[in-house]
């Protein structure tokens, strides 16, 4: 434990990413198989299910330090991250213990799981007793499965091409599905992903092995300036981009699995497309979106959304929000890897395969047409009309790649810009992470009359912390503390003086929202230091902003 | 009697008529310490321990100082003052306002630890206490200083092995010539930034034991930077001024490194944990020990100190002042979240 401890310190210390892969190379070279799979499994972004509930470590937090709860809090709200406030407040201890990540993990941490409350503080505080201060720290973050430390899939997937030798792109490969929620990565596990490329995988696919995902890159840019920087648009295969779930459907020996884009297995959540293991052929793979799809339209994501956080899918969840595939590529077919083809014979291969399948839960995603870039921006517009976020560009030419990488041809996301409204600052809480005793968390509010009114008030409609530069966050840090009306516990409420600009993806009807709007992935794009307190957006300007037909509600 | 109230302009003292640490310019101060925010510029009087003379006069110019040794009583319209050391920066002191029969004492800035390079701090018993809570919050804990210093010097001697200037970042009076004190000599040269050089002159002159230092604007070939150490104010992160050093590492000595987001927000190579600040067992140990039934906590974590003495039985409240926030004084030290800068 102390060296992974040591490796995540070593991590955490740089914002390098060669003096970050040379520490996991460094690692992975050293520590025994059986850890180094798990550190794998963790970096990559792994995540098994919280062990202990958070309450039981607050309990324990307490019990060994004899503090006060409300000095617990304060702490805590000072601090912004439990795991690392657990270890600043527990008795410091001399590093005993000789295990490694591997038997942490298995024979220490994995069988507390389910234990009851009581028996909890009474196994971990020994263990956590065996550790000093920082392999405290990563080991709580590991129990909460809050561990992250600035390492991307694709560093670690560096990191150990850059070891082993093999292509990355094979490594990427042998990665996928590693970080399952339910894998127990073993010292076997970390051979197969470091041995030598021999040829031989790239046509025996393990069964539900699905590929990884391509990803597009934003495209910023004035519409005059497409047709010099990326060409004309018969270059391009466009689509809509759709607001859902992107997924990979994978057939193989008479069975359907269903991947997430973050590579977990999703096949149970998605009964309804169990049909498509008998309409599909073996070793077929094709990469889509899953959708709400009702009424021959695409659903709003919110709908999509109350379907996912529920854990059992009852019939009428399946009524009210039934899903189907927009099928976007060909990954796999007849047995074969299909991502070096270029796009276009990949989309017509796609084209017949959809419809030999004839199934209404799959579709493909229609590809759109336009003249000129003007003609296809001008379809764009009616992007919010259609519930989409705006088109999808993909070079005819282009292979289909690994992550979000532009070496063998790219894929462009041209989104639609955010709704936007001018909002008065009027809560703030400290942040976490890096923002940890910052005020950076802010709740904004609209007027709810108009200038004229008399007595108006200020309506809380969004919280949003992103968009501000590092000199704002203080900048307006400072103002907050100057400015405290009153302190609810870790929230200050403020004499309003700040405006900003928020933008949003989404906008809805919602009776759990004081405002009676919610509003999807709320974020500041900017401080409107020009902008009087009383010139801030009212309710109607936001009501004036819901669809026009009746929406379902935002919970 | 109180001995003591907050007044607009500063701590005052009714019987003695004059100000501890004022913020506005008044015509009687009496100064804890040098740092900014407690030593200001415009007073009529000043009177301070003899130990801080040279640094008030490096730093406030020609004003009128009278200085009084640790521990010597002046008489002053009927208070018995006196100066004790603190053990936050050199000249640092406790004043002692006897009264009445009744004893306070305002301790200013302080920490329990001897950092070698000041008077260490020495407990006064009083009635009312009146403290500093930079560090009030019990995720404050310091390790010794030597155990800090052997990293800073790990840190450096593997830097100067790979051929890579050292920056480090600290407060330019106090925590630079604590640093300077625990460096080891023998692993390269030593420079400083411009705003280190005359306070440098100050400990010196004051008899404390400080490594030879070059000045870095004196320096033509940069290469001799390779090996070196350079102690710099943080205001000098991400300016020009940097270039100079081509490929370096640095980092921060500051009691807010002991929170990881904080480390993570200054995108420094290193944090170390060094504060010339009491931390939250340092804080009750140096309240313990006065004797004190009152305390007045003055600055920093105001509210979590209030409410843990209160608990344990204490009279407890604060003074609102304007200690911690130095930063529009001396214009070049960045202020940390909460309160707070001298750290």
């Amino acid at each position: 434990m102390r060296e992974f401890a040591a490796l995540y310190t070593r991590l955490d210390a740089t914002t390098s990413s060669n003096a970050k892969l040379q520490a996991m190379q460094d690692y992975f070279a050293q520590a025994p198989a059986a850890d180094a799979a798990w550190a794998v499994y963790f970096l990559a972004g792994g995540r098994p299910r919280q062990l202990v509930p958070t309450k039981v470590l607050r309990a324990l937090v307490l019990q060994a330090s004899q503090l006060p709860e409300w000095l617990f809090e304060e702490s805590y709200q000072a601090v912004g991250d439990l795991a690392e406030t657990i270890a600043l407040l527990l008795p410091q201890s001399e590093h005993t213990s000789e295990a490694g990540l591997a038997v942490w993990v298995e024979d220490k941490l994995l069988p507390l799981r389910g234990l009851p409350p009581e028996d909890l503080v009474a196994r971990l505080l020994p263990l956590l007793n065996e550790l000093d201060r920082n392999s405290q720290f990563v080991c709580i973050k590991l129990i909460t499965g809050s561990f992250r430390v600035g390492v991307s899939k694709l560093l670690v997937t560096r990191a150990l091409a850059a070891l082993t030798g093999v292509d990355a792109k094979q490594v990427a490969q042998r990665l996928v599905g590693y970080t399952d929620l339910s894998a127990t990565p073993n010292a076997e596990d970390f051979a197969r992903l470091t041995a030598p490329d021999d040829g031989s995988e790239r046509t025996e696919k393990l069964d539900g092995q699905p590929y990884p995902f391509f990803l597009a890159h934003p495209l910023q840019l004035p519409l005059e300036e497409f047709e010099t920087v990326i060409g004309t648009p018969d270059l391009w295969q466009v689509e809509w981009k759709w607001d859902g779930i992107r997924s990979q459907l994978v057939k193989r020996k008479g069975q359907l699995w269903v991947w997430s884009r973050g590579e977990e297995l999703v096949t149970d959540r998605f009964p309804e497309l169990a049909v498509l293991a008998e309409r599909l052929p073996d070793s077929t793979v094709i990469d889509g979106e899953i959708v709400t799809w009702k009424d021959g339209r695409v659903q709003p994501f919110a709908l999509l959304q109350q379907r996912i956080g529920r854990k059992t899918l009852t019939a009428r969840v399946l009524e009210a929000a039934p899903v189907a595939v927009l099928a976007y590529d060909l990954l796999e077919w007849q047995g074969e890897d299909w991502r070096t083809r270029p796009q276009h014979e990949r989309r017509a291969q796609l084209e017949q395969v959809v419809a030999t399948a004839d199934s209404p839960v799959l579709n493909v995603s229609p590809v759109l047409t336009g003249e000129s870039w003007q003609a296809l921006a001008k379809l764009r517009e009616d992007s919010r009309k259609l519930g989409v976020e705006g088109m999808m560009l993909k070079a005819r030419n282009a292979h289909y790649g690994v992550g979000r990488t532009k070496d063998v041809g790219t894929w462009w996301k041209w989104k639609i810009d955010p709704y936007t409204v001018d909002a008065v600052l009027v809560y703030a809480q400290r942040g976490h992470g890096r923002r940890a005793s910052l005020y950076t968390d802010f709740t904004f509010a609209v007027w709810d009359a108009d200038l004229n009114a008399a007595d108006r008030k200020l309506v809380p409609f969004a919280k949003a912390y992103s968009g501000l530069t590092d000199e704002e966050m203080k900048q307006v840090d400072a103002i907050i503390r100057k400015t405290t009306v009153e302190k609810f516990g870790p929230v200050r409420s403020v004499t309003p003086t700040m405006v900003f600009e928020l933008g949003f993806e989404g906008i809805g009807r919602s009776s759990r929202h004081k405002s009676g709007i919610a509003v999807r992935f709320p974020r500041i794009l900017r401080w409107r230091h020009d902008k009087p307190l009383e010139e801030a957006d009212t309710l109607a300007t936001l009501q004036a902003l819901l669809p026009a037909t009746a929406e379902p509600e935002a919970a | 009697m109180e001995l003591v109230i907050a007044r607009p302009e500063g701590l005052y003292c009714p019987p003695g008529d004059f100000y501890i640490d004022p913020w506005r310019p008044v015509d009687r101060a009496i100064i804890t310490h040098g740092h900014g925010d407690h030593a200001r510029p415009g007073h009529g009087h000043y009177l301070a321990a003899e130990a801080g003379a040279g640094i008030l006069r490096s730093r406030l110019g020609d004003i009128q100082l009278q200085t009084l040794p640790y521990g010597e009583i002046i008489n002053h319209h009927g208070v018995k003052l006196s100066f004790y050391p603190a053990g936050h920066v050199l000249g640092s002191a406790q004043v002692r306002l006897e009264y009445g029969g009744e004893v306070w004492v305002a301790s200013g800035d302080y920490k329990l630890e001897n950092d070698g390079t000041c008077e260490p701090f020495e407990s006064v018993r009083c009635d009312t206490f009146i403290t500093e809570s930079t560090f009030g919050l019990p995720i404050y804990q310091w390790r010794p200083q030597t155990e800090i210093f052997a990293e800073i010097n790990a840190w450096w001697s593997a830097n100067a092995a790979e051929n890579r200037t050292t920056v480090l970042f600290c407060y330019a009076f106090g925590k630079a010539q604590r640093i300077l004190h625990g460096l080891d000599p023998s692993i390269g040269p030593i420079f400083v930034h411009g705003s280190v050089s005359p306070l440098n002159k100050a400990y010196l002159e004051a008899g404390v034991y400080l490594p030879a230092t070059q000045y870095v604007g004196d320096v033509e070939d940069k290469t001799l930077f390779r090996q070196a150490i350079v102690l710099a104010p943080q205001s000098a992160a991400g300016s020009p001024w940097m270039k100079r050093f081509g490929d370096y590492a640095d980092g921060f000595a500051s009691g807010w490194m002991q929170l990881r987001g904080t480390r993570r927000r200054h995108g420094l190579d290193r944090g170390f944990v060094l504060s010339d600040h009491a931390d939250w067992p340092s804080l009750l140990t140096a309240i313990e020990a006065t004797g004190a039934q009152r305390v007045f906590v003055t600055h920093g974590q105001i509210h979590p100190l209030v409410r843990w003495l209160c608990e344990q039985g204490l009279d407890a409240a604060s003074f609102s002042t304007e200690y911690g926030d130095d930063e529009a004084v001396t214009g070049h030290e960045a202020e940390e979240p909460g309160e707070g800068v001298s750290t």
